[in-house]
């Protein structure tokens, strides 16, 4: 086979790049831009919403680089998990993006888009027929959660994004994928050695973080029916065997394995090896096919409607007893929440967290130490908005002044802002860990084409 | 006090996808890799993220002198009961955690 070059320029779209590595990558050739667009990291929200977590500002401008680059080498851009959560309507969004540049840009180009948003009537139809099946651990599933859900996305691999480069295009706006799918993709499809070929990718997914410096972004992956060479490209950074290996662990609950859809790497017996001029040569990974081909699914549910408000205690005697005070106070204000709107306390969620004390870490916090002053933050989370929003401003004045005492004289605390409560709207929850079985790669994806 | 953060190079923590924390301990030296591979035992780390014994993972990687751990999340990611969305900060408890060698 002729070796095959994927030019990365980044661990996800939207987290800029160097621009100087860019153009040493795009001077060596590669044969395919691949970036990814999304993520689970930043929480369910962007999922559960279909809406994007970075910036549309920020996600043009890069993508206009990008498309420039793709143009000069006149070879495929793929860009995988459209607007971080790869559902339809941010396979769209991308395309609105791609339309526009395309015309500011005065560039002519074939865009495949490929869908990989699942209709819950079709999820639900595999799951009773028992073609999902759960990852360990897995939220409980019922019929009914599956058909709440607010938006179900299938993380398509290397066989969908191969049908999306079938077509030609210059450019593949893709919903969910693997993180690896979009980089495996072209090396697999001329023959590269199929355990080097994921291994590779698993490797460049975050860009040069696999590097010694990990904002410069932009790395190169050359894979051949052996192994594979990655290579960062900005002149300051060099990637290392423990660099390089290092990046196995990074975000993987088991260093050795890795699960895509039909099949696992392995990279138990994997060597990797320093190279002249910064790169690193890596061998041995293999490649096992899955008997029947599944695909990851990720489905969010709406957890329900929130208000926070945020108050500080700056009083050493409240900051020494803050949370006796909040116990208290949560008490009181379950009570007045029953008395005046009717409302149990199973009927919505009261919860305060001590910022100054154990916020981050809850009950899992082993340092003890009293603060010059404590944050209070009181999340109110209810069925719908309204109700969140009249529980936060009942609180608002017990908030302010309650007491810890009966003879005292009524306590002020601080409240940063007004108003003083933030209605922080719809929040989600991810609701499947399970994967789909499918008798066709294509049967749960759609390929649109568009010629601009 | 001695702690375990001191000890070695570094420690860290992230989600590994939104139901599983994963944490890389960087020994930076074979012998300290071998002293906390001795030494740090898995109650430790059950009874410092309080969790169920039988789901802790650990993987011993000589040759880069790492120790992992990976567990469930207790609280699914972004769940109205979850503190930290990456999980990045609960490295912490282990980095401040005393380790005697």
């Amino acid at each position: 086979m002729k070796n095959i070059k994927v030019l990365v320029p980044s661990g996800v779209l939207g987290l800029g790049f160097d621009l100087e590595a860019l153009k040493s990558g795009v001077k060596k050739n590669p044969d395919i831009i691949s970036i990814d667009g999304g993520s689970t990291d930043s929480g369910p929200a962007s999922l559960g919403s279909g809406t994007s977590k970075y910036s549309r500002a920020a996600i043009k401008s890069e993508w206009k680089i990008l498309m420039k680059a793709r143009e000069g080498l006149d070879i495929p851009l793929v860009i995988g998990s459209c607007g971080t959560c790869g559902t339809n309507s941010m396979v769209d969004w991308m395309e609105t993006i791609t339309i526009e540049l395309a015309e500011e840009l005065g560039q002519s180009l074939k865009i495949a888009k490929l869908y990989c948003e699942q209709d819950n009537e079709f999820i639900n139809k595999n799951f009773l027929s028992n073609k999902l099946y759960p990852l360990d651990p897995s939220p409980f599933l019922d019929s009914k959660i599956i058909m709440s859900m607010s938006n179900i996305v299938a993380l398509a691999g290397a066989e969908q994004i191969q049908e999306a480069l079938k077509t030609g295009a210059d450019i593949i706006l893709a919903g969910r994928t693997t993180d690896t799918a979009i980089i495996s993709a072209l090396p697999l499809m001329k023959g590269a050695n199929p355990g080097s070929a994921w291994h590779g990718a698993k490797i460049a997914e975050c860009g040069a973080l696999c590097s010694s410096i990990p904002t410069s972004g932009v790395v190169m992956v050359e894979f051949d029916d052996i192994g594979f060479t990655v290579e960062a490209m900005s002149e300051k950074a060099i990637c290392t065997p423990e660099s390089v290996s290092a990046h196995m662990l990074y975000e993987n609950a088991d260093p050795y394995i890795l699960y895509e859809p039909g099949g696992y790497m392995d990279v138990t017996n994997a060597h990797y090896s320093s190279l002249q001029d910064r790169k690193v040569r890596v061998e041995g990974a293999i490649w096992k096919s899955s008997e029947n081909y599944t695909v990851k699914l990720e489905g969010a549910i709406v957890s329900g409607y929130q208000s926070s408000l945020l108050v500080l205690l700056r009083d050493e005697n409240y900051v020494t007893h803050a949370e006796e005070w909040t116990s208290k106070l949560s008490s009181f204000l379950k009570n007045e929440i029953n008395n005046r709107m009717g409302l149990e306390s199973n009927d919505y969620s009261l919860e305060f967290r001590h910022i100054g004390l154990n916020a981050t870490l809850g009950e899992l916090e082993k340092k003890t130490a009293t603060p010059v002053e404590i944050g209070v933050l009181c999340t109110v989370t209810a069925n719908n908005n309204d109700t969140s929003t009249e529980i936060a401003k009942l609180i608002n004045p017990f908030l302010l002044h309650y007491p810890l005492t009966l003879n005292e004289e009524l306590p002020t605390f601080a409240f940063p802002y007004s108003p003083v409560h933030s209605d922080r709207g719809c929040v989600y929850g991810f609701a499947l860990n399970h994967v789909l079985e499918l008798s066709d790669p294509m049967s749960a994806f759609q390929i649109n084409t568009l010629d601009i | 006090m001695s702690t375990l953060g001191k000890k070695v190079q570094r420690i860290r923590s992230k989600n590994a996808g939104p139901f599983w924390i994963t944490i890389d301990i960087f020994c930076g030296s074979k012998e300290v890799y071998q002293e906390v591979s001795k030494n740090l035992h898995n109650t430790k780390i059950v009874e410092l993220f309080k969790i169920p014994g039988q789901t802790l993972k650990r993987f011993e990687i000589e040759n880069l002198n790492v120790i992992k751990f990976s567990f469930p999340r207790k609280i699914i990611q972004g769940d109205i009961k979850d503190r930290d969305m990456h999980g990045a900060q609960l490295a912490v408890l282990l980095s401040e955690t005393e380790f005697k060698s």
